[in-house]
C-alpha cells in the first residue's frame, strides 16, 4: 500500500546475432527480473555502469518499450494490461528527462512551444493567452528568464536546454519524473546548477524521481534510496546511507572505492558468465565454490538487501 | 621558473593558439606556461572548451589550419619542438612522445590486426629487424596487461572491448621507450569499473618505465588520486598551476574553489554550491579577468585589465587580482 510505482518481475530482453553473417541469435538480457517499490515524493537512484540496464529499465518504465514480462503499476493502474486512452491519460502523470539536451529536444520548435505542446495535448490550459502565461510561469520555475521564449535550442547554452527539457517534463504536473543521466552531458560548474535545480522541485512540487546516474556523488547527494543494477539485475538495493556506508556487495564495493579514487590493477578478465552462475563471478574478488553454480537471489530486509552468497564475508573493504 | 633544472622535460612557455575563422580570430590558447618534471604526471583540467585539448595539440605540432600556434616555445629535452619541420616532427611523435587518445573505438585501424598496429611504430622508428619486432611487440601486449599476447596479436579492434583497446594504445604510446606520454582523455568513453582498471595500469607503468605524463581530464577526481602537479584552464588561460595535493586543500583560484565546491561541497540547506553562468564563449570573452562574471570576489579591478600569472608560493602559481 502507498507506493506510487510498483515494478514487480520486470524483463526485456533482445534476441541478437552472434556476428553479422551468423544464424545463431543469442539473448541479450538488458533488464532481468527487476522488482521495487518508490513512494510518492521519494527519490530512487539507479546505479549501474553501461551496459547494465539502466536506460532500458528507464525505458520500459516510460512504456517507451514494452517488457516481455513482469507487472508495472503506477497510481493503480496496472500499465502492461491498460489500453491505449488509459495509457495516453497516465502519461501526463509520467515525465522522462533525457541525458542529451542537443537531441531531446526539436531543434526546429522554439521554447515557448516546446514547453506548449504537452500542455496543449493533454489539455491542461484553456485558450491561447493561459498557454502563454503556464509558459512564463513553468519556465521561471526552471530558472529560464521569458527573453528565451522565442528562442531555439540552437542559441542555448547546454545547461539552458537542459532546464527547458527539465521544464518540458514538468508541464504537465506529473507525480513521477524519470531522470536519464541528466547532467552527465554537462560541464562540471553547470552540472551542481542542475542539480539544485532537481532538489528545488522536489522539495516545491512534491514529486518522486528516479535518477539514473554512472556517477556515484550525484545519486548519493540526490536520492533517498539507491538501487545498484549489474547486467540486468538488482544486485544491492535499499536507504541511501545503508548502501553508501555499509555496501554488503563486491561490485558496489567497487563502484564506491572507484568514485573515491581508488584503482584496481586486476586484469580484465573474459566476457560472459556461465547460465547457472553470479553475474558478477568473472569480476568478484571474493568468489567461493557455490558462486560458480548458483545465482544469489536478493535477500534481506527492507531496508537493505543484498545478491551475494556471502555479503558479510566481503563486508569489510 | 626552474629553466636550468635538469629535471626539466618539457617546457611550455607563453604559448598562444588561434584559429582564424572567416572574419573571426578565437584565441583558444592564451600565454599558457608549464613544466613537467621528469617520472612526474602533470594533470591539465577544465571545462569543455576550456583549451585543454589545444594546448596538447599545440605541444605535438597537430595543430592544423584555420588553427595556427602564433608564438610561445615548446622546449622539449632540450629542442623548441615548435622549429622543428614536419618532418623533424614526426620523428618526435610516437618516438620520443607517446600518444593516448580518448575514443579507443576511433584511434585504432579496423582493418588491421592489433599485432600489426603496435609493430609499425616501432617499425617506422626503430626499423628492427622482423623477429625482434614480434618479440617486441608480445611483450609490450604483456606489459599492458593482456594474458594470451599471441591470441591478442592476431585479434582485430571489434573483437576487443573498450577497455581492451585503450590497452592497446597504451602499448603503441610506450612502444618506443617514450620519455613524454600525452594522454588526453584516455578513460572518459569507459565505464567506471574499467576506468579504474585503466588508470591503475597507467599509474603502473609511469612508475615502472619512469616516463612523464601529460594528463588531460576534466575529471577532478582522477588527477586527485594520480597527479603531482596540475594546470587549471578556464576559457584558453592557465587561471592555476598547483601542487595536487594543496590544490584540493586549498585551491588558490576562485574558479578552482567554485569547481571544488561544486563537486565536494554541502552547503548548509542541502544544496550543492553551483557556480552561477556558464562558460564563456571564446569568440565573445568578458573584459578583464574572463572569470569575473561568474566570480563571487569580483572586484572593480578585475574589469578592466586581466590579471598575469604570478607566483605565490613554491609551485603555485595564480591568475587572480586577490593575490
Amino acid at each position: 500500500m502507498g507506493s506510487l510505482l510498483s515494478v514487480l518481475e520486470v524483463k526485456r530482453y533482445y534476441e541478437v546475432r552472434r556476428s553479422v553473417f551468423s544464424v545463431e541469435k543469442e539473448m541479450i538480457k538488458a533488464v532481468d527480473g527487476v522488482s521495487f517499490e518508490l513512494e510518492a515524493g521519494r527519490t530512487l537512484g539507479v546505479v549501474g555502469e553501461s551496459g547494465s540496464g539502466k536506460s532500458t529499465l528507464a525505458r520500459c518504465l516510460m512504456l517507451l518499450e514494452r517488457p516481455d514480462s513482469g507487472r508495472i503499476t503506477f497510481d493503480g493502474v496496472d500499465l502492461l494490461a491498460a489500453g491505449p486512452a488509459q495509457i495516453r491519460k497516465i502519461r501526463r502523470k509520467l515525465q522522462i528527462i533525457f541525458q542529451d539536451p542537443y537531441s531531446s529536444l526539436n531543434p526546429r520548435m522554439t521554447v515557448r512551444d516546446i514547453i506548449a505542446e504537452p500542455l496543449k495535448f493533454h489539455r491542461m490550459v484553456d485558450g491561447p493567452g493561459g498557454v502563454d502565461s503556464r509558459v512564463v510561469e513553468i519556465l521561471k520555475s526552471v530558472g529560464i528568464t521569458d527573453d528565451f521564449l522565442k528562442k531555439y535550442p540552437h542559441e542555448m547554452s547546454g545547461g539552458q536546454r537542459q532546464r527547458v527539457a527539465i521544464g518540458r517534463a514538468l508541464a504537465t504536473e506529473p507525480a513521477l519524473v524519470v531522470a536519464d543521466e541528466p547532467v552527465s552531458s554537462l560541464d562540471v560548474s553547470i552540472q551542481a546548477q542542475i542539480i539544485n535545480l532537481f532538489i528545488d522541485i522536489r522539495e516545491k512540487l512534491n514529486i518522486a524521481m528516479i535518477f539514473i546516474s554512472h556517477d556515484l556523488n550525484i545519486v548519493r547527494f540526490i536520492s533517498d534510496n539507491i538501487l545498484v543494477l549489474y547486467k540486468g539485475k538488482v544486485v544491492e538495493m535499499g536507504g541511501r546511507d545503508q548502501v553508501f556506508l555499509n555496501p554488503l556487495h563486491p561490485y558496489t564495493k567497487m563502484l564506491i572505492a572507484a568514485a573515491g579514487g581508488e584503482f584496481s590493477l586486476k586484469p580484465e578478465p573474459t566476457n560472459g558468465s556461465g547460465p547457472g552462475q553470479c553475474p558478477y563471478y568473472d569480476k568478484c574478488k571474493d568468489r567461493t565454490a557455490i558462486c560458480s553454480s548458483q545465482a544469489p537471489e536478493l535477500k534481506g530486509g527492507n531496508e537493505h538487501r543484498v545478491a551475494c552468497h556471502s555479503p558479510s564475508a566481503s563486508c569489510r573493504v | 621558473m626552474a629553466k636550468n633544472n635538469d629535471n626539466v622535460l618539457l617546457d611550455v612557455i607563453d604559448l598562444n593558439t588561434r584559429f582564424f575563422t572567416g572574419d573571426e580570430v578565437i584565441p583558444a590558447v592564451n600565454d599558457v606556461s608549464f613544466t613537467i618534471n621528469k617520472g612526474e604526471i602533470f594533470g591539465l583540467v577544465g571545462e569543455s572548451g576550456s583549451g585543454k585539448t589545444v594546448t596538447a595539440h599545440s605541444i605535438m605540432g597537430l595543430v592544423h589550419p584555420p588553427g595556427r600556434v602564433v608564438s610561445g616555445k615548446v622546449v622539449f629535452e632540450g629542442t623548441d619542438l615548435l622549429g622543428l619541420s614536419q618532418k623533424q616532427m614526426e620523428g618526435v611523435r610516437g618516438n620520443r612522445i607517446g600518444m593516448v587518445f580518448q575514443e579507443p573505438m576511433t584511434a585504432l585501424n579496423p582493418v588491421l590486426r592489433i599485432g600489426e598496429q603496435i609493430s609499425e611504430v616501432i617499425e617506422i622508428h626503430r626499423g628492427c629487424s622482423e623477429n625482434n619486432v614480434k618479440e617486441r611487440t608480445l611483450e609490450l601486449l604483456r606489459q599492458v596487461g593482456f594474458d594470451e599476447p599471441r591470441k591478442r596479436y592476431i585479434q582485430y579492434p571489434h573483437q576487443l572491448s573498450g577497455g581492451q583497446r585503450q590497452r592497446v594504445l597504451m602499448a603503441i604510446a610506450i612502444a618506443c621507450n617514450p620519455s613524454l606520454i600525452i594522454a588526453d582523455e584516455p578513460t572518459t568513453a569507459l565505464d567506471v569499473a574499467t576506468e579504474s582498471q585503466i588508470l591503475g595500469l597507467i599509474e603502473g607503468l609511469i612508475d615502472r618505465l619512469g616516463v612523464s605524463m601529460l594528463f588531460i581530464t576534466h575529471d577532478l577526481t582522477i588527477i586527485r588520486s594520480m597527479g603531482q602537479r596540475l594546470g587549471l584552464m578556464y576559457a584558453g588561460r592557465m587561471v592555476e598551476r598547483n601542487r595536487v595535493d594543496e590544490f584540493f586543500k586549498r585551491p588558490l583560484h576562485p574558479y578552482g574553489q567554485g569547481l571544488l565546491e561544486s563537486i565536494y561541497g554541502f552547503s548548509g540547506s542541502g544544496r550543492l554550491k553551483a557556480i552561477p553562468g556558464s562558460v564563456p564563449n571564446l569568440a565573445e570573452l568578458p573584459s578583464g579577468c574572463k572569470f569575473h562574471p561568474r566570480c563571487p570576489c569580483v572586484m572593480d579591478i578585475c574589469r578592466g585589465d586581466e590579471p598575469v600569472i604570478k607566483e605565490v608560493g613554491k609551485d603555485q602559481w595564480v591568475r587572480c587580482y586577490l593575490y
